[in-house]
């Protein structure tokens, strides 16, 4: 954000404390002042304009805000910016590089394992927490790390696939 | 010399989809992912009662919190002649509440700040006085002579009835009743239900008084009629409105309506002249936006002794909550529910349906099916098998008994739809195999010493989809067809737009194949744009399978309209008079001689610099399509499940999904979009429904409540498939997307009353959760109705 000139739209309350975060998003340390009730998955979006986390319903049961919080999975939408000072975040902006896809993000096309896209995201980044610590998951482990993401349109069988066409291919990279 | 259909990406290729190379990096560009210089934010006060009087509205507290530009409430709404809208039915809708509310999370104040978070302060601090009124939370309440009528707002309203309406020969069903050896009967309950796509509703509306422009970001499925309802509401120049339909996270019929939040943030940001932006939560979205189903069956069947159908009887009550917004295009007042029983040649049938007011969220939609064929068809279903078990007859062999064989096509139903195509034995022949049906017994009989027990469900249905043709549908007056806009460029490369919506259905992706299979144009050539009003032609949106049906065949025309274009150009090229022409995909050649030819680039190119005397310049053409009559795809689904007795639970062992829709644009795609039905059937046979409290107080209005299957209960489903051509359609397709939703909950439903036949045990309403399996189980008796709620005391 440019501190060339910041417009400050409406007189903030007084009683309204204003907390200075640094987090690590996508390895880079970004600075943001902050209400302390900002909820992590506002800040990525409205922010850092890293709009790929969805807000899906705000109660931590549809997965489609998950990033990668120190490498574990969690639901942004019920996580506090300022809980995250500090830390580094994964999102899926930043899962591919300049030049090249991510494994999963392959699979994902490769397998029809989306349709309207609004849950990829999340889907993406709870299986790469799995595949970072089992590159060998069976179809039961697949589901039962992604048991926290809800799908609607998909039905979950070709989601299963991409995982595990993206594992395959990371084991290949590996070897 | 010709080219290869499926290298260039046309018809029959699982090309892999277009919209995803933006979804998987997390750049697609949903409603709020839009952000607009000088962006206002609104949040809804929501009514927390059933129906109350309100008395009075306090928002003074509301204006003094910092950051607050504007509250609204119903009374300033009314001094602008919006306070109430116009339904999809005919009916009116409260935007914001004047006189009374009539759901719990009906739309009361609006507040309109710099931020969420200051907007939904601000809503905590209005001041509501509600006189709270006996709520009215099923249709026998609300039938009650002594019954509080709850639209006291209507002239004319008698009570809580909306309408009575038949169709059907009742004489000649009587008859067939008389004649019968056996009568069947069966009545259920096809509970409540959303279809809670995981983005909610939302716009983001941008009015320039120095223009006059409106432009309007929106969760829509059909965005040119929200142009058109704008048009009549606001009272707008239609030339000044902008529906822009960005990407959809997901509609299932929830984002055709057009809800209140539209309305108010429309009126928002006319009145702070400053763009205004509204995103419902999840709870929002599943207390106040269209459900779907929430009606009682009642029906018998008249039988003779060899197992021949001979006359149906259906009654339906229907429960619409408090607003007739049913978003459907018929002229039939409970939808395309007659279309039940479309499969089987039944000499004749009777239907009497009755809907009723009540305090519950209004708008049913057609979620994921044309409206009401989802009822219709769980309904035929489950009626055939009892009728089956009845007779003492292989349920099997009693749908093939009764099937319209396929060379009775076109064939006229009992209650008047005219099916047209189909081969429903060769379905039905292939799902049993696939799920070994003929070992069944014997499996059953080995499950069984196990201590389980295992059940077969059959669910076999055509299905009107693909609304309309002119003469029967229309939405406010507005008839259904659809459009496609194509532009070739002087390079061979295109634009092709049309007036429907994907919401993940892969539009971008298959519409650029029909062109490629009729112009030999490479998939990867043709950019395909949906959704923005100010470019796209007038189209009726994406809803009811009708994308295929009718924007799809659109597209065919309008392909073929270029083509007859270039083949003028081509014989201008070559030379030759044009009727010495010839065309193979992708090229045009002189009769006679294949090796002189030109290619469809070729004649994009001249169409800009090499045109002939007289010739209007450029490649380009529009269709408007009127589809002579729905599509009908056929579907067989079988389930087998075992049911654990000592606890109710029940697990899916194999799941056989054979599916006719005509032929294939993108197999893929096709399959992807069966399988996402199949676990929304899945959901709601096992768990997925809304029930009230006797106060009025909604279940299921949060993900806590209101459950959807993850990953790890869904099971697995084996697809196979038969292609029988639309007649009708240009390139032979039919409706897909909704078929598994609309067939699939009847083979789970049927195969766990399969399982307990022999218990005694008739019929468990949806959701089968396990304690009411347990139940039927352990006291024999059939389980009717909602799973009743529990009160904390």
């Amino acid at each position: 954000m440019s501190s060339l000139y910041e417009e400050i739209n409406a007189p903030l309350a007084s009683d309204i404390p204003i907390r200075r975060v640094t987090i690590n998003v996508n390895g880079e340390a970004r600075t943001a002042n902050v209400e302390p009730r900002l909820l992590l998955a506002h800040l990525l979006r409205q922010g850092f304009k890293l709009t790929g986390t969805h807000s899906g319903c705000d109660t931590t049961s549809c997965g489609a805000c998950t990033v990668l919080f120190d490498g574990r999975p969690i639901k942004s939408c019920t996580m506090f910016a300022v809980q995250a000072d500090g830390h580094d975040v994964q999102t899926v902006e930043g899962l591919a590089s300049a030049s090249e896809l991510h494994p999963l993000q392959e699979g994902f096309k490769q397998e029809h394992a989306l349709q309207c896209g609004f849950c990829t995201p999340g889907m993406m980044m709870a299986a790469k927490a799995l595949l970072e610590e089992n590159l060998n998951p069976t179809e039961d482990e697949i589901r039962w790390a992604l048991s926290g993401n809800l799908c609607r349109c998909t039905g979950y069988q070709n989601i299963v696939k991409a995982v595990l066409w993206a594992a395959e291919k990371m084991r290949a990279e590996l070897n | 010399m010709s080219l290869d259909e499926v290298k260039i990406g046309g018809m029959g290729a699982s090309r892999r989809r277009v919209e995803d190379n933006r979804f998987i990096r997390g750049k697609g560009n949903y409603v709020d992912d839009i952000v607009l210089p000088g962006m206002l934010h609104m949040e809804i006060l929501r009514s927390p009662v059933a129906h109350a009087r309100i008395k009075s509205i306090d928002t003074s507290a509301a204006w003094d919190v910092p950051g607050v530009r504007l509250v609204l409430t119903g009374e300033m709404m009314a001094a602008r002649n919006l306070a109430w809208m116009p339904t999809l039915s005919y009916d009116t809708a409260a935007v914001l509440a004047t006189d009374k509310v009539r759901f719990q999370g009906q739309e009361v104040c609006a507040v309109i700040a710099d931020d969420p978070y200051i907007a939904k302060d601000a809503c905590g601090k209005i001041v509501v006085d509600y006189e709270i009124l006996p709520p009215i939370v099923n249709p026998v309440q609300a039938a009650a002579p002594d019954a509080v009528q709850i639209r006291d707002d209507k002239a004319g309203q008698v009570g809580n009835k909306i309408f009575d309406w038949e169709i059907g020969d009742k004489a000649r069903t009587d008859k067939a009743f008389q004649d019968a050896d056996v009568v069947s009967k069966i009545e259920l309950h096809y509970p409540r239900t959303h279809p809670s796509p995981m983005e909610t509703c939302g716009s983001l509306a941008d009015y320039d008084r120095a223009t006059g422009k409106l432009t309007v970001y929106l969760t829509t499925q059909a965005p040119h009629i929200v142009r058109a309802a704008v048009a009549m509401v606001a009272e707008l120049p239609e030339q000044n409105i902008r529906i822009v339909s960005p990407d959809i996270g997901g509609g299932f019929g929830n984002k055709v309506p057009i809800y209140p939040g539209y309305v108010v943030a429309i009126l928002a940001s006319i009145l702070t002249e400053k763009p205004v932006k509204w995103i419902e939560d999840k709870t929002g979205n599943l207390t106040s936006t269209g459900f779907g189903r929430d009606v009682y069956l009642k029906g018998e069947m008249a039988l003779r002794k060899d197992g021949k159908i001979l006359g149906v009887r259906m009654n339906t009550i229907s429960d619409h909550g408090a607003f007739f917004a049913d978003a459907q295009p018929s002229k039939f007042k409970i939808g395309l529910m007659h279309s039940a029983f479309a499969a089987y040649d039944i000499p004749t049938a009777h239907m009497f349906a009755t809907g009723y007011y009540t305090n519950k969220a209004p708008g049913g939609v057609a979620y994921r099916c044309s409206f009401r064929v989802t009822e219709a068809m769980f309904f035929q279903e489950r009626m055939v098998q009892a009728a089956a078990d009845d007779l003492g007859m292989d349920q099997a062999e009693f749908r093939r008994v009764n099937f319209v064989k396929d060379e009775q096509h076109p064939h006229r139903t009992a209650f008047g739809f005219l099916t047209d195509s189909g081969q429903y034995e060769k379905c039905l022949d292939i799902g049993l195999e696939a799920i070994g049906y003929k070992n069944f017994a014997a499996e059953k009989a080995e499950a069984a010493k196990r201590g389980r027990l295992l059940g077969i469900g059959i669910s076999t249905m055509t299905e009107p989809l693909g609304a309309g043709n002119s003469r029967e549908y229309d939405i406010l007056g507005i008839k259904m067809f659809d459009s496609a806009e194509l532009r070739i460029h002087m390079s061979g490369k295109a634009i092709l737009r049309t007036g429907s919506r994907g919401q993940g259905t892969g539009h971008e992706t298959t519409w650029a194949q029909i062109v490629a299979h009729e112009l030999g144009i490479p998939a990867d050539d043709i950019l395909v744009e949906e959704g923005d009003t100010d470019t796209a032609p007038f189209g009726m949106g994406t809803y009811a399978s009708r994308s295929t049906p009718v924007a799809g065949a659109a597209i065919a025309m309008v392909a073929r309209k270029v083509r007859a274009k270039a083949r003028k150009l081509a014989a201008h090229l070559l030379e030759v008079s044009e009727e010495d022409i010839e065309w193979e995909l992708g090229r045009f050649y002189v009769r006679g001689n294949q090796e002189r030819g030109v290619t469809i680039q070729d004649c994009a190119m001249a169409a800009y610099s090499n045109m002939p005397d007289g010739m209007e310049p450029g490649l380009e053409n529009v269709a408007y399509y009127d589809p002579p009559n729905l599509t009908w795809p056929f579907a067989c689904y079988i389930a087998k499940i075992e049911i654990d007795p000592e606890t109710g639970v029940w697990d899916v062992l194999q799941f056989v999904a054979v599916d006719d829709c005509g032929v294939r644009i993108n197999p893929m795609i096709v399959e992807g979009q069966i399988m996402g039905g199949l676990t929304e059937a899945y959901a709601m046979a096992n768990m997925q429904y809304q029930t009230y409290d006797e106060e009025g107080n909604i279940i299921g209005g949060n993900y806590m409540d209101f459950l959807l299957p993850t990953a790890w209960e869904t099971p697995g489903f084996e697809l196979y498939e038969v292609v029988t051509p639309c007649p009708h359609h240009p390139i032979g397709a039919k409706g897909v997307g909704e078929c598994a939703t609309v067939g699939g909950p009847a083979a789970f439903v049927n195969a766990v009353m399969d399982a307990l036949k022999d218990k005694g045990v008739r019929n468990i309403d949806m959701p089968l959760m396990p304690n009411r399996v347990y139940e039927a189980l352990t006291t024999g008796k059939d389980v009717y109705g909602m799973p009743p709620v529990r009160s904390g005391n």
